[in-house]
């Protein structure tokens, strides 16, 4: 066991590494969607040396918890279970041979690639990598960033630690459910809550639309007449041990509560849907830059951050909504990766001045990557955002350097669904190493 | 005659499409934007179907097995469904695609698993 000299300081490691830390060429954190993808990618495009670490002792991530319908239509043609879509690729990494570690938490990685994990298993151990992929997903918004007044009575969760306890561990957090926010997951809890004899009162959201996808509204709280409040929010929880009831209020256009709106619901259960945020604890102690639109990592075309070598992909990159997009960034994430172990040069740059800059436009927000090297391009370039507003009967358009390149008609767009766009390679062989991308949302 | 309001669950406009049904016909639909709202109208008056997910308590293990419908099943039947599904208890090894229900409530319908549970985890963990 190695005795560390001051605990407190993440500087102590650095200080006292372990002596010849193991070399692997694709060293790949979370496995996850985006970090089992990655890892066959980079098997597949012939990386022999890679490992993948992951917290928990199951692989899947979160997928093992989405017990409904609804995955792989684009990856694999048909509609599978979230275990059943965790399994396929799981199957892969065994069939592979790709070396696994469970139950193995990273806790840092420098702008070397120097990797330092602590298990129950191998204890303190570090690697060092030729090229790191970040796949660690990312966390839900809580209670906490809302700052909702009230006790700290039990039966306050977010939709997704309600979600693990039911699918995972097999109870039921409540029999009278009030859900905050209309994301997807808060949807889909709401119908798994019914199927588990609980009673859903209301699903409240702030803004006037449904975050969530159209098709989970109407099948998870249409299909059970459950109440959708649109430009709603709960003010107050009440109860001191355990949740007794919430203040719901109607909310104006600066979305603040209107007084004399309030009404009170008798619940014991509140779950909160209201958004996602990428994990990039890590990715900030390699030094890697941070989009403030995206949340994620500033990436090239190639998924590659500002620091060389490490590469980011799935929801530690930004938020999708489809795990099948997932999967397509993390494959290419993980193919990079191997190219780089294999002409491994620490100097290459990324992010430089000779690359394209990716910029927002009008309608557009958080596009990924955020900058293209036009000479590197290997691959057609997919290009993803969010439109910042609901838009209907409009075009995006993409524009390098002022000239139209793209256009795109799309009957309706909206900020909960994420739009996908992918530009051929050859369209940059006209464009030198400079110059600005530009998509925007045009009528 | 009878008429009915429901959103179109084609693309994320979700028209409000009016259907007219008769004699267990669809005879109209008013609102839809593209031939797939009336599709989907067609399909969701006279048979609406949904898949059913859900989970099945396992011997010996805390953790629950989840299973799924392989096809949709009539909507109106899916408390019906839940019902069934859940009375029933599981004893491992059970693999992805393993039958755990056979034609539930007269529908025709299987119910099989979705993951796997292997030996091995039976008798792990009980509180």
């Amino acid at each position: 066991m190695k005795t560390i000299a001051n605990p407190q300081s993440p500087i102590a490691y650095h200080q006292s590494p372990i002596a010849n830390p193991p070399s692997i060429d694709v060293l790949i954190i979370g496995g996850g969607p985006a970090g089992l993808a990655a890892a066959v990618a980079a098997r597949e495009a012939g990386c022999g040396n890679l490992l993948l670490l992951e917290r928990a002792e199951a692989l899947g991530g979160i997928l093992q918890q989405c017990i409904h319908t609804g995955f792989g239509l684009h990856v694999f043609k048909e509609e599978l279970t979230g275990p059943e879509y965790a399994q396929r690729f799981i199957g892969k990494i065994h069939s592979l041979g790709i070396p696994v570690q469970g139950g193995t938490t990273v806790f840092d990685v420098t702008r070397e690639r120097v990797v330092t994990a602590v298990s129950p298993a191998h204890g303190l151990q570090q690697f060092r990598a030729k090229s790191v992929v970040l796949a660690m997903g990312c966390r839900e918004r809580t209670r906490g960033a809302l700052m909702i007044p009230g006790w700290r009575p039990a039966g306050v969760y977010t939709a997704g630690t309600a979600q693990h306890f039911v699918n995972l561990d097999g109870w039921t957090p409540g029999r009278r459910v009030v859900i905050l926010g209309s994301g997807d997951i808060g949807l889909i809890m709401a119908r798994r809550m019914i199927f588990e004899g609980a009673q859903v009162l209301a699903c409240v959201e702030l803004m006037p639309y449904s975050s969530g996808l159209t098709r989970n509204v109407v099948q998870c709280l249409d299909d059970f007449n459950i109440l959708l409040l649109l430009s709603h929010t709960v003010t107050e929880i009440h109860g001191r041990e355990r949740v007794e009831g919430v203040t719901v209020a109607r909310v104006d256009d600066q979305r603040k509560p209107v007084s004399g709106t309030e009404q009170r619901l008798d619940c014991d259960t509140l779950l909160f849907s209201v958004g996602l945020i990428p994990e990039n604890e890590l990715s900030k102690a390699a030094g890697v830059e941070l989009a403030q639109t995206t949340s994620g990592p500033v990436v090239d075309e190639s998924l590659q951050t500002s620091v060389p070598g490490i590469f980011a992909c799935g929801n530690v990159l930004h938020v999708h909504d489809l795990v099948d997009f997932v999967t397509l960034e993390a494959a290419q994430a993980g193919r990079n990766a191997a190219a780089f172990a294999r002409t491994f040069n620490a100097e290459r740059s990324t992010l430089s001045a000779e690359v394209m800059c990716v910029r927002d436009g009008a309608g557009v927000r958080g596009l990924v990557p955020q900058a293209i090297c036009v000479r590197r391009v290997a691959d057609d370039v997919s290009l993803m955002f969010r439109p910042t507003a609901v838009f209907r009967d409009a075009a995006v358009v993409v524009r390098i350097d002022g000239e139209e390149v793209a256009r795109k008609k799309h009957r309706i767009l909206t900020p909960g669904e994420m739009v996908r766009l992918v530009l051929e390679k050859a369209l940059f062989a006209r464009f030198g190493g400079a110059g600005e991308l530009t998509v925007g949302v045009e009528p | 005659m009878s008429g009915k309001t429901i959103t179109c669950i084609g693309c994320p406009i979700g028209c409000r499409l009016n259907v007219l049904t008769g004699n267990g016909k669809v005879e109209s639909v008013d609102g839809a934007g593209c031939g797939r709202g009336a599709a989907y109208a067609r399909q969701e008056c006279v048979c609406p179907t949904r898949m059913v997910t859900t989970l099945v308590r396992v011997e010996g293990r805390r953790a629950p097995l989840s299973v799924k419908t392989v096809r949709p099943v009539p909507k109106e039947r899916i408390f019906a469904c839940l019902d069934e599904i859940h009375r029933v208890r599981v004893t491992p090894p059970v693999g992805i695609g393993d039958v755990i229900v056979k034609d539930v409530c007269g529908t025709g319908v299987d119910v099989v698993a979705t993951m796997e549970v292997g030996s091995d985890e039976r008798s792990q963990e009980i509180d």
